[in-house]
């Protein structure tokens, strides 16, 4: 956490003439860091001084494999985007305020990672929203002032419900850490603290882009420019709503109410995301409801209640965040090279942008579930979970939903990548090497973990 | 007892004209006025430091931040000015109905009247609670505070050549 904080004050110190390549390299350093420290605490392997540094800092923090998914996700996310916007934001002040923006988003997200406190969870959450919000209007343009604006609006809502749960707690929970929580919820007869759990989950949905609360989600990533689309889309709002709800409930516990809800609610934003999905012309709102049916998954596999229920949604969250990013990497590209994301005008484009159109197969195959890749066995494990606590209905709802993201994921791919080149797009090229190295990272990422699936899944159960 | 419900009472009635109004500054005025009186009521149920915070925060800071932002701002032609208040209460028309659906839901749910809540715990000390039981929110509070300021400088800054 500390590390990106730093890394934000020196860049912010550096001369303006010479600012954006060093601050590139350094937050490139950040991210490098993050992910390596992550596979070192997998491994237990120590990171020199950390022990040090946080008994100064009296920080009461808590590492546990299921922080470790998110701290990897946001390391690979924040890498990718970090490269997108080296690419694709031209101005130097404006990669500046993108580069601080990026860090100030991941010291708040490793916040949501270690902390075990709901009241510190929500400020968090507050700080990742914030750099977000700005982040949208980086280019001050007015779609992306319309599409923050009704994001604001929904995530004042949804703060207003999570703060409300918090005081609620504050009353009945004697404390908002997660162990209070738990014991004043699951103690009989607790009302007020059931229902506040109930009001801060409403507030993770929106936070989530959920349907029925995901009527800011499509904008905010459309409007949002490319760089943050993929920050946005890859990790923002699955760690603000989605690893928040998993980190919650796996520590409180889910009683058969709200795991119902959960269902409703998962298999609902599964169907009409696709739905909503195929019918869609912009590439980048079409992958905004995919987002959105995809995030029903986690719902789902978590609301089956069960350690491999928990397993499937962290693997899922790990696997979405990597083919999702790559996704929104490629339609940068797209636009990049061909100036319009509307697919209809689009077509043929795999000739020309070879490295993009592979890659872009792969993770839409992978998001469709189809074996040996990642995507396959995290909804695997969805089902199997969902069927294993006899809940059949939402076991075939996921199953079916597969075809539908195939069958829009197909739509988009022959739109764009196969077929006739469209007219005028003779002169195309691939797209900018900070485009592609990532992409040909988390294709490699979404095929190597698919291969190496049965270590994968002792991680995640254990 | 009956004064806290007097303040209440306004309090929400304050709100509610905040909400109702057609025009930013009285909206502000309003909004301002809420948070005078839950000052009041905060102090009278022995919460002092909090009752400063939202006088100074909440009334003060946030009131003038808004009557910038309005001065910022057109005044919209005056036939639109007269639809819009006109049709201002359009928007509530639902209200009622979802008034009548939250009570019922609660009737249904049967909520138990005697809740025996706990009480927050207690500290005395204002700098305990900020220093030693909440260090790691501080740390949150500084990246928010960093956030806001790079979001004045990016979306005021060169707003002049921007014409914005």
């Amino acid at each position: 956490m500390l590390v990106p904080f730093i890394a934000l004050i020196v860049i912010n110190l550096i001369p303006k003439g010479k600012g954006a390549g060093w601050a590139f390299s350094l937050a490139l350093l950040v991210f490098l860091a993050q992910v390596a420290a992550v596979f070192m605490l997998f491994f237990n392997v120590g990171v020199p001084a950390f022990g040090q540094l946080a008994s100064l800092l009296a920080f009461r923090l808590f590492l546990t494999k299921t922080s470790l998914v998110l701290l990897l996700s946001v390391g690979l996310v924040g890498l990718t985007a970090l490269s997108a916007g080296r690419a694709l934001i031209k101005k130097a002040d404006q990669q500046l305020n993108f580069i601080s923006l990026l860090l100030i988003s991941l010291t708040g997200i490793n916040g949501i990672a270690l902390t075990t406190d709901l009241f510190s969870l929500y400020v968090f959450i507050e700080v990742v929203a914030l750099a977000s919000f700005i982040l949208i209007a980086l280019f001050k343009e007015r779609d992306a002032f319309e599409g923050v604006f009704k994001y604001l609006v929904m995530s004042i809502v949804a703060s207003v419900l999570m703060l409300s749960a918090i005081s609620f707690f504050l009353l009945a929970a004697n404390g908002t850490s997660l162990s209070a929580i738990k014991l004043a919820v699951n103690t009989p007869g607790s009302f007020v603290p059931q229902a506040a759990l109930g009001l801060f989950v409403c507030g993770l949905l929106i936070k989530g882009g959920l349907i029925p609360f995901h009527g800011w989600l499509p904008d905010a990533y459309m409007t949002a420019p490319a760089p943050v689309s993929v920050f946005l889309a890859g990790i923002v709002t699955k760690a603000s709503g989605i690893f928040t709800l998993i980190k919650l409930l796996g520590a409180v516990g889910l009683n058969p109410q709200l795991s119902q809800v959960l269902l409703v609610v998962g298999a609902l934003s599964t169907v009409a995301g696709a739905l909503a999905a195929l019918g869609q012309k912009d590439m980048k709102r079409m992958l905004a409801y995919s987002s959105i049916s995809q995030m029903g998954y986690i719902i789902m596999s978590l609301a089956a209640g069960t350690a491999l229920g928990l397993a499937g949604a962290l693997f899922h969250f790990f696997n979405h965040a990597v083919f999702k990013t790559q996704l929104f990497v490629n339609a940068a590209a797209v636009e990049e090279q061909t100036g319009t994301r509307d697919m209809d005008k689009l077509g043929g484009l795999a000739q020309r942008m070879p490295v993009t159109g592979t890659t872009s197969v792969v993770a839409a195959l992978s998001t469709a579930g189809l074996p040996p890749l990642a995507g396959f066995w995290s909804k695997l494990l969805i089902i199997l979970a969902l069927w294993g606590t006899a809940h059949y209905f939402y076991a075939v709802v996921a199953l079916l939903s597969s075809v539908l993201t195939l069958a829009y994921f197909l739509s988009m791919q022959r739109r764009v990548f196969f077929g006739q080149l469209a007219a005028g797009l003779e002169n195309v090229r691939e797209g900018a090497l900070g485009l592609v190295l990532p992409a040909i990272l988390l294709t490699s990422i979404t095929i190597g973990v698919g291969l190496v699936f049965p270590f994968i899944l002792g991680m995640f159960i254990k | 007892m009956t004064i806290l419900i007097i303040l209440l009472t306004a309090m929400v009635l304050a709100a509610f004209w905040s909400v109702m109004t057609s025009l930013f500054l009285r909206a502000t005025i309003a909004l301002a006025l809420t948070s005078v009186i839950l000052t009041v009521i905060m102090f009278r149920l022995g919460a002092p430091l909090a009752a400063v915070f939202e006088l100074s925060v909440c009334a003060g800071l946030i009131s003038v931040i808004f009557i910038s932002v309005i001065s910022l701002t057109q005044n919209l032609p005056i036939n639109e000015q007269l639809t819009r208040r006109q049709n201002r209460f359009t928007r509530f028309r639902y209200l009622p109905l979802l008034l009548i659906a939250a009570a019922a839901g609660l009737y249904f749910v049967r909520v138990p009247l005697n809740l025996n809540l706990l009480g927050p715990e207690t500290v005395a000390d204002v700098r305990s609670v900020m220093w030693d039981l909440r260090r790691f929110d501080l740390f949150g509070q500084i990246l928010v505070l960093l956030a806001g300021a790079f979001g004045v400088i990016i979306l005021f800054k060169g707003r002049g050549k921007d014409g914005g």
